[in-house]
């Protein structure tokens, strides 16, 4: 069983903070590509082509008929043939997460893997495999319990593949809107210690505000993401005490590109959306990687929440599409970036949500709950792109399969 | 499969050790020009007079064999390299005896070099091979010592194999060590020293793992009329085997290539087990040892328990094994640790021990296992050797 994870103690401010070491990053191409299904929280392994034959580690021949590979989804069973609670390495992001358990399982999808165990799994379980992305953003196996088991989610060895809520500390952007104000409240439940909610305009009321911030855990704090002045005071208010960075920020104005649209909204958009997530970034970034592995409330996610038509472009909102797309490439920049020091940067992808500014779009679109539910699950899993709700599925899915199609549909 | 054909004109002489040092600031290069050096004091030959040259590393890249014939001078019209480091002694052997046999070479010098610097043995881990790297070494960075713990774990659950069996191989090597001068290893270990050693990577503790470091090996392959010429001790070779990647439907490795061919082995040497002086086995781990005396015949599996305790594993013992104390004991120097148990066998059935001798030895088993490259031991091999003339 495992031990509740302890509430942090305050930390010494003469010591020096643990170093944010990663795992060993040299990987192979095909161990690369494996992580991109990781980043989606999909348990693959590769198949071959012509026999089918599922095989493991990563390869780039079928070690059966010598075809040609694709990774494809598995059954996710296994069961633990052999463990080892290792005590030495000299790695030195393990070495400061000493005793590390891992084991050899033979997968019901037939290969034999090596694989990081959760605290509850014995030799001879049979496990739940999950395919996860370490903190360096490489692909990691670790198995499950099979079955849910008390505290599960507080597991030291699972939580360096999480960026779990409980007892972080947690800035939200902007909770003057109605998603703004979910999130902190799913947070909070979630088992954050403090959610700190922006607001662009703290001398201006909003729809909620007496009843969010007398919430407890919540504190509220000017936060403007168009005011690089603002971003800048706030992070050196805050900077070493943030673990958890929530973009909630978007403008959305319907428009096309030559017909309907205005380049006053254009801008306003690309100044909230792209650069206010720059001017987050360069906040916070830095002094959140110096604490990425300080104890049970280290630093450990810069998450975004964007719309999923920056992958596409979308007729009718170009604008609000192509402020997705430049924030999608700037994720994909500071991704890299924060491999190196054990950050992990998450994008929650959201189809039309619920608002004033959607009303031109028929339904299903996403409540402010919905969109909740993704944040926590993306933190709680690590997991790098996460769908809220069924139009950002679909349109990810048809994405992935064809994005040139995908391109066109969504801009007849 | 065929009868193998018998190795006949081939004769193995001038076994050198360079003495290991924990830490070395030198190249693999370096180590390999001091076997060289040694094994020229020895035979009295020098780089014009080695036509063939064998050559396994780990430590010595960029380069590879070609490199290292230019920057030791040689001009060997037969050359290889052999990259599975436990497995790498008796590859050696097999090749260059072949091209001595069918005249390809008439004077190979099969060397294994490795250095051991300081933070080196981080790095070759870390870029140790493709599977290593994508799934093995980034699940805790445990290295050999966690890849070996699952084997050791499922093999003494599978054959009951304890604790204390796995400790009396050790102690055994270790008092064969101290009379070896050469061995790192220099005091005697008891088996409650063995049993309360700190854990390393459960069920593996502390004096279950090797110590890496920094030295050199060679042996001379040649026919008996130059070794006679040279006034050099030679053995012949009985019978040799060599399989790669064997049961690879197992979930966890119990068992090794040996298990494949030891029949053939022991046929072609017209022999068996029982008439063996000496056994120089591959020893990074006890577990290995154990796998390796199962499966080249001296017991079953389920029987290990009784067969070790029921055997004397030191020098005056009813199963003389690793004589000078092997890698547990004397230290493994890289590739080098897969050329020991060859130089060290040859050397107690040609009467030149670095240590104590085996009475009357006149027979020796010498097997390899070499290169964990995901998650076990993958090269496997075997020779039976016997004295062919002491000078």
């Amino acid at each position: 069983m495992t031990k509740p994870l302890p509430t942090p103690k305050r930390k010494d401010p003469l010591g020096r903070s643990t170093l944010g070491h990663v795992p060993p990053g040299l990987r192979s191409r095909a161990a690369t590509e494996m992580a991109t299904y990781a980043a989606q929280g999909r348990f693959v392994l590769q198949s071959c082509d012509r026999c089918r034959s599922v095989t493991y580690p990563p390869r780039d021949r079928c070690p059966t008929c010598w075809g040609t590979l694709t990774w494809v989804d598995q059954d996710s069973g296994a069961r633990v043939e052999a463990v080892t609670t290792i005590r030495h390495s000299t790695d030195n992001f393990f070495r400061n997460h000493m005793p590390w358990r891992i084991g050899t399982v033979r997968l019901d999808a037939g290969p034999v893997a090596i694989v990081h165990l959760h605290g509850d799994v014995q030799q001879g379980d049979r496990v739940r495999m999950t395919l996860r992305l370490d903190r360096g953003g490489n692909p990691a196996l670790l198995a499950m319990p099979k079955e849910e088991t008390p505290n599960m989610q507080d597991d030291p060895q699972l939580r360096c593949f999480t960026a779990h809520p409980k007892h972080r500390r947690i800035l939200v952007t902007d909770g003057r809107s109605a998603i703004g104000q979910a999130i902190a409240r799913a947070l909070l439940k979630a088992g954050a210690q403090t959610v700190f909610l922006g607001d662009a305009d703290p001398l201006m009321r909003y729809p909620g505000k007496a009843e969010i911030e007398a919430q407890e855990g919540i504190e509220p704090v000017s936060l403007n993401l168009t005011d690089s002045g603002s971003v800048q005071e706030l992070a050196a208010q805050l900077g070493g005490r943030v673990d958890i960075v929530i973009n909630t920020a978007c403008f959305v104005r319907p428009g096309g590109v030559a017909f309907g649209a205005k380049l006053s909204d254009l801008q306003a958009g690309f100044d909230l959306g792209v650069l206010g997530l720059v001017r987050l970034a360069q906040g916070f970034a830095p002094a959140m990687s110096a604490r990425s592995d300080d104890g049970v409330n280290s630093a450990a996610a810069f998450l975004d929440i964007l719309p999923v038509s920056g992958l596409s472009g979308q007729s009718g909102y170009a604008g609000a599409a192509a402020s997705a797309a430049a924030r999608l490439s700037l994720l994909s920049g500071l991704r890299g970036e924060m491999q190196q020091t054990g950050i992990r940067v998450l994008s929650v992808l959201t189809g039309p949500v619920d608002d004033d500014w959607h009303q031109e779009l028929p339904q299903p679109k996403v409540a402010p709950g919905q969109l909740a539910r993704a944040v926590v699950h993306a933190l709680t899993e690590g997991q790098e792109f996460t769908c809220a709700g069924d139009v950002a599925k679909d349109l990810f899915a048809r994405w992935q399969a064809n994005p040139l199609l995908t391109m066109r549909e969504e801009n007849r | 499969m065929g009868l193998q054909s018998p190795y006949e004109g081939v004769a193995i002489c001038a076994p050198t050790t360079v003495p290991y040092v924990r830490f070395s600031p030198e190249s693999a290069h370096w180590w390999a020009g001091a076997a060289l050096q040694s094994l020229a004091q020895t035979t009295g030959l020098g780089p014009a007079d080695i036509d063939g040259f064998c050559f396994a590393s780990f430590s010595a890249a960029p380069d590879t064999v070609v490199g290292m014939v230019q920057h030791l001078g040689l001009s060997p019209r037969w050359m290889d390299h052999i990259p599975t480091g436990g497995a790498s002694g008796i590859m050696a052997l097999r090749r260059a005896a072949r091209a001595v046999q069918c005249g390809d070479a008439e004077v190979v010098a099969c060397v294994a070099a490795d250095t051991n610097q300081i933070d080196s043995y981080r790095q070759t881990l870390a870029g140790f091979s493709r599977f290593s790297q994508d799934a093995t070494y980034p699940y805790g960075f445990g290295g050999p010592n966690a890849t070996f713990a699952l084997i050791t774990d499922n093999f003494m659950r599978q054959f009951g194999v304890t604790r204390e069996a796995f400790g009396k191989l050790c102690v055994a090597q270790r008092q064969n060590a101290l009379s070896n001068p050469l061995a790192l290893m220099k005091r005697p270990l008891t088996l409650d020293q063995y049993m309360s050693a700190r854990p390393i990577s459960d069920p593996v503790h502390l004096f279950d793992c090797v110590m890496p470091c920094a030295g050199g090996e060679a042996f001379l392959v040649t026919t008996p009329e130059k070794a006679e010429e040279l006034g050099l001790s030679s053995a012949r070779i009985l019978a040799t085997i060599e399989r790669h990647n064997a049961f690879a439907e197992d979930s966890v490795q119990f068992r090794g290539g040996w298990e494949r061919d030891r029949d053939a082995l022991w046929h072609r040497a017209g022999c068996g087990p029982e008439h063996m002086h000496c056994v120089q086995v591959y020893d990074d781990y006890p577990v290995i040892v154990a796998m390796q005396l199962a499966d080249l015949g001296f017991c079953a599996k389920p029987d290990l328990p009784d067969f070790i305790a029921g055997n004397d594993f030191t020098i005056s013992g009813s199963l003389p094994l690793n004589t000078n104390g092997g890698q547990l004991s004397a230290g493994q120097a890289g590739a080098a640790g897969g050329f020991q148990n060859l130089t060290e066998g040859l050397r107690q059935i040609l009467r030149c021990p670095l240590g104590d001798r085996v009475q009357g030895a006149e027979r020796a088993l010498v097997s390899g296992f070499g290169l964990v490259n995901y998650d076990r031991g993958v090269c496997t091999g075997a020779a039976v050797l016997e004295r062919q003339a002491l000078r």
